[in-house]
């Protein structure tokens, strides 16, 4: 596949390695000199100087026959910018936004860009996770309403021993895996057995969690 | 009518200074607090500092309550992203975004944003001006 990348960032410069790694052909398209001095150093020529929310520099890049675009700057608007110029104009397939302010999650979604990542977001998550014990959001799924929650049983909950045909769980609620130490991960049906410490994997939805939360370790 | 104007150099002062007076309720919203030395003392309008394209800003100048935003600040990218911000989470009725790239300014038109180019307007008035058939001078002086 063609891949351009916007923004030779640590982010940009890192999913370039692993495109080219993985076969693919890419292109940097970076506006600091030194950056894509440094980038074409490492990875060889493959950094196009110049600013990629600029139409001019696009086609340069070739973006009529990209299978990929990702705006991956570490500014917003320039890379809501790319992410338009790309569909609207140049009809790439797939494009891949980074957003760095996760209060501009709604307006990337708004306009309808599905493939977004944030960092923050992801970080802010991954530590809300370690942070508090239990049941707790992993990631949202899309931009659909579920989400990945992840529990691990504690000893004393009332549902060890249960089956999972006896759990009481809230609607829009699928144990997805059980993981347990020393034993091959499950995918969970009625008649699977709930032990102390296990990890249960779930879909659910985040109004559903506190239920999903009761039924898994007995503690609101 | 109440104006949003995001951006107060030149521009975005010159208007917001006009619109007050002709009475509307205007507040300019600009990145850099300098910059509403460019209002006179009279103005009667609010000002609010940050950046134009962040929706809770947005929301302090009260563009959802806005009849008009006006996106004139100096980069295409922030400008196309404050009206987009303006328009479909604050459901702004009637945006306007300056975009100085005439290609650029073709996309977002086709996004169906009202996009005021500049460079094109220029570029015929220059043209204009210059192949006019009266004497240049008399234009000048």
């Amino acid at each position: 596949m063609y891949i351009i990348i916007v923004g030779g960032g640590k982010v940009g410069r890192g999913a370039a390695r692993d495109l080219i790694d993985m076969g693919h052909e890419v292109c940097v398209v970076e506006r600091d000199a030194n950056t894509a001095w440094s980038i074409n150093n490492e990875l060889g020529e493959v950094a196009l100087l110049g600013d990629g929310a600029e139409i001019h520099v696009q086609r340069a890049a070739g973006m009529n026959r990209a299978d990929v675009v990702v705006a991956c700057t570490g500014r917003d608007q320039a890379n809501l910018a790319v992410a338009q110029t790309a569909q609207t104009r140049f009809n790439v397939a797939k494009v891949i936004a980074r957003i760095n302010d996760p209060r501009n999650e709604r307006i990337f979604q708004a306009l309808g860009f599905n493939y977004t990542i944030s960092a923050t977001t992801a970080i802010v998550n991954a530590i809300e996770q370690e942070v508090s014990a239990g049941l707790t959001r992993l990631t949202q799924l899309r931009s659909t309403a579920f989400v990945l929650a992840e529990h691990v049983i504690p000893s004393l909950a009332p549902c060890v021993g249960c089956t999972v045909r006896d759990l009481d769980l809230p609607p829009h609620t699928v144990l997805a895996l059980i993981l347990r130490e020393d034993d091959e991960p499950e995918i969970p049906g009625p008649n699977s057995t709930i032990h102390a410490a296990d990890v249960i994997i779930a879909v659910t939805q985040p109004e559903h969690e506190p239920a999903l939360r009761l039924a898994l370790t007995g503690e609101s | 009518m109440r104006v949003v104007i995001m951006g107060c150099g030149r521009l975005g002062s010159t208007l917001a200074r006009e619109l007050d007076h002709e009475g509307h309720d205007v507040t300019v919203i600009d990145i850099d607090a300098a910059a509403f030395n460019w209002l006179e003392d009279d103005f009667r309008g609010a000002t609010v500092v940050g950046a134009g394209e962040d929706v809770e800003v947005q929301e302090v100048a009260g563009v959802p309550r806005a009849d008009i935003f006006l996106a004139l600040a100096n980069g295409d990218n922030r400008n196309a992203m404050a009206v987009q911000v303006a328009k479909h989470i604050h459901r702004a009725s009637r945006v306007v975004a300056r975009i100085y790239d005439p290609e650029r300014a073709e996309v977002y038109r086709q996004l169906g944003i009202n996009v005021v180019n500049p460079t094109t307007i220029l570029d015929q008035m220059v043209r204009e001006a210059a192949f006019a058939t009266e004497e240049p001078d008399r234009q000048t002086r």
